[in-house]
């Protein structure tokens, strides 16, 4: 039994996400190789042969593969497959880009976002936005998953793993890779952060957003989510989305601030420990979920809030 | 210029799913089913193609049991020229719709595909990535933003951390995501017209791909419910409580 876990990196910083994944792959079972895609991201493949347990890391660099084309990275793993029984991705945006590509040239069924490991072969995962969690078992020879991460622990580190340089593989074909805009942030990674204030529909405007929402993250050294009706409206960027297509976090600690609770929202953070809800509604869905609610208008509430933390 | 829309017929998105009390799935008896909100967002895309001159023909495709013609009359209603119904009543893998869908293709030759990311009852996110992979055509998943000329589609995607842009010649495949455009609720006489365009329905085994499920689904459950919150009155007491009671600041 072989494991193949592909790493979640950005320029070279490897993400948290690789850690939990390994452990996903721990619960399955056998050695665990970690293959990084990317460019330049040679000190990422350093930071993963750290990871405990881990057998060997595996680099591919090129342009393309630096630009995440789902193409080039497909093309890059499929064909390592022979090698391995299964092969687990971070459910990120990335992740879920180029994971289905490979289970098709496999000709194995996908499956997606997994929050636990049963067995080798049987894994849960919500459907139906978090209201209904599935278990399926698959008998076929290879397994393509991608994993949520924050249902999994991170796998400690002290391992001492080779890395192999693999080449680039066949490049992402046709398709070209023409601009990116991505906003830097000083913030925690969202679905990393152990703190999470987010801002619903009630902020009114993006000024407002940032006005109210980004000094109570900073003052709490939080990251910053949105609900998609916030994101729709242009309060926040597409990348703040919490949500059932957006991102899933479980930090310990989720302030939501004039947002109502829809059922796609609520699958992005409803597995967060702690959840705070300001809302001038107290009927409001979100309350529901809240272990801790404010039923206020924001506009009193975050200053007071501010203040009350020092 | 053709232009490919699969839609999916799924519960409403405002339904509240509940599980079935022998954990064997979601009760669909008497629940409210609707086109699944990304292929709206899809039909929508391609809708506006067509009305901007770039494409042709829309053609609708669902893959579903007899009441998914609904949902390709609700596409037709929105703009799409005709519709395609291959008929099964078994609940298809992300895997083999994307190899019956290859089978459409196949037929009906279109220069682009656009469809939703994912729907919003198996939240799979899978079957246009496989589509792509199968046909050998270029990917552009998560689109907030579709531009086609010429020969050449370009098209800026939601990632992690922002936008990217990306191009490809097509035929391509491209879905949906939130904030590609909103979707238009058909008028009545376009209701009305749409009971008039062809909707062809076609037996699934008339394509000679094979269906059967590759995973055995052993238990649909609830998730495990959050316990009952308190209501605070002022902000002074909420920190007082995240410090002393919940221990998270």
């Amino acid at each position: 039994m072989a494991v193949l876990v592909i790493a979640d990196q950005t320029g070279g910083a490897l993400s948290d996400n690789t850690h939990k994944t390994v452990s996903a792959a721990k619960a399955i079972g056998g050695d665990i190789d970690i293959l990084v895609t990317g460019k330049d991201c040679k000190s990422a493949a350093e930071a993963a042969a750290k990871i405990e347990g881990v057998r060997k890391v595996l680099l591919a660099q090129s342009d393309d593969l630096g630009h995440g084309l789902a193409e080039a990275v497909e093309a890059v793993v499929t064909p390592l497959m022979g090698g391995y029984d299964a092969v687990l991705t971070p459910a990120t945006s990335q992740g879920k880009n180029f994971s289905p590509r490979i289970a098709a040239k496999l000709d194995v069924s996908h499956i997606s976002d997994i929050v636990e490991v049963v067995d080798a072969s049987t894994f849960v995962r919500p459907i139906y936005a978090g209201n209904a969690l599935e278990t399926v078992q698959s008998s076929e020879a290879k397994k393509v998953i991608t994993v949520r991460p924050t249902a999994f622990k991170a796998a400690g580190e002290g391992g001492s793993a080779t890395i192999e340089d693999i080449g680039a593989g066949d490049g992402a074909g046709a398709t070209k890779f023409v601009t990116e805009e991505i906003v830097k942030s000083e913030r925690p990674e969202l679905t990393g952060a152990k703190i999470v204030v987010s801002g619903g529909r009630a902020m009114g405007s993006a000024e407002e957003f940032q006005r109210v929402i980004e000094p109570l993250a900073d003052k709490l050294g939080a990251a910053v989510g949105a609900s998609r009706a916030a994101v729709d409206a242009g309060y926040a960027p597409n990348d703040y989305q919490v949500g059932q297509t957006g991102k899933v976090v479980a930090p310990e600690l989720y302030i939501a601030i004039g947002i109502s609770g829809a059922i796609q929202h609520l699958a992005g953070m409803k597995d967060s420990k702690i959840i705070v809800a300001i809302n001038k509604d107290g009927d409001a869905p979100i309350f529901q979920v809240a272990d801790y609610g404010l039923v206020a208008d924001y506009k009193a509430a975050v200053p007071e809030l501010m203040s009350a933390l020092g | 210029m053709k232009v490919l829309v699969p839609v999916k017929r799924v519960i409403d998105y405002n339904v509240k799913p509940r599980v079935k009390s022998d954990e064997t799935g979601v009760d669909l008896a008497n629940v409210k089913m609707s086109m699944n909100p990304f292929c709206e967002i899809a039909v929508e895309e391609a809708v506006r193609l067509k009305e901007k001159g770039v494409v042709t023909e829309v053609v609708a495709v669902s893959i579903g049991p007899a009441q998914a013609q609904e949902t390709l009359r609700t596409a037709l209603a929105m703009g799409a020229d005709r519709a395609i119904l291959v008929q099964t009543d078994a609940d298809l893998e992300p895997l083999a719709v994307a190899k019956v869908l290859k089978a459409v293709i196949d037929e009906e030759s279109p220069n682009l595909v656009v469809m939703g990311k994912q729907a919003i009852d198996g939240d799979n996110n899978a079957t246009g990535q496989m589509l792509s992979a199968l046909l050998g055509w270029p990917q552009a998943s998560f689109a907030s933003k579709l531009e086609v000329s010429g020969d050449k589609a370009t098209v800026t995607r939601e990632v992690d951390g922002g936008l990217q842009t990306i191009e490809a010649p097509l035929p391509v495949i491209v879905t949906a995501d939130l904030r590609l455009n909103e979707p238009r609720y058909a008028s009545l006489p376009n209701i009305m017209k749409a009971k008039k365009k062809p909707l062809d329905t076609k037996d699934i085994a008339s394509y000679g791909v094979d269906t059967a499920p590759r995973l055995k689904v052993v238990k649909v459950a609830e998730p495990p419910k959050r316990g009952g919150g308190i209501k605070v009155e002022t902000a002074a007491d909420l920190v007082a409580k995240l410090k002393n009671e919940a221990g998270v600041l």
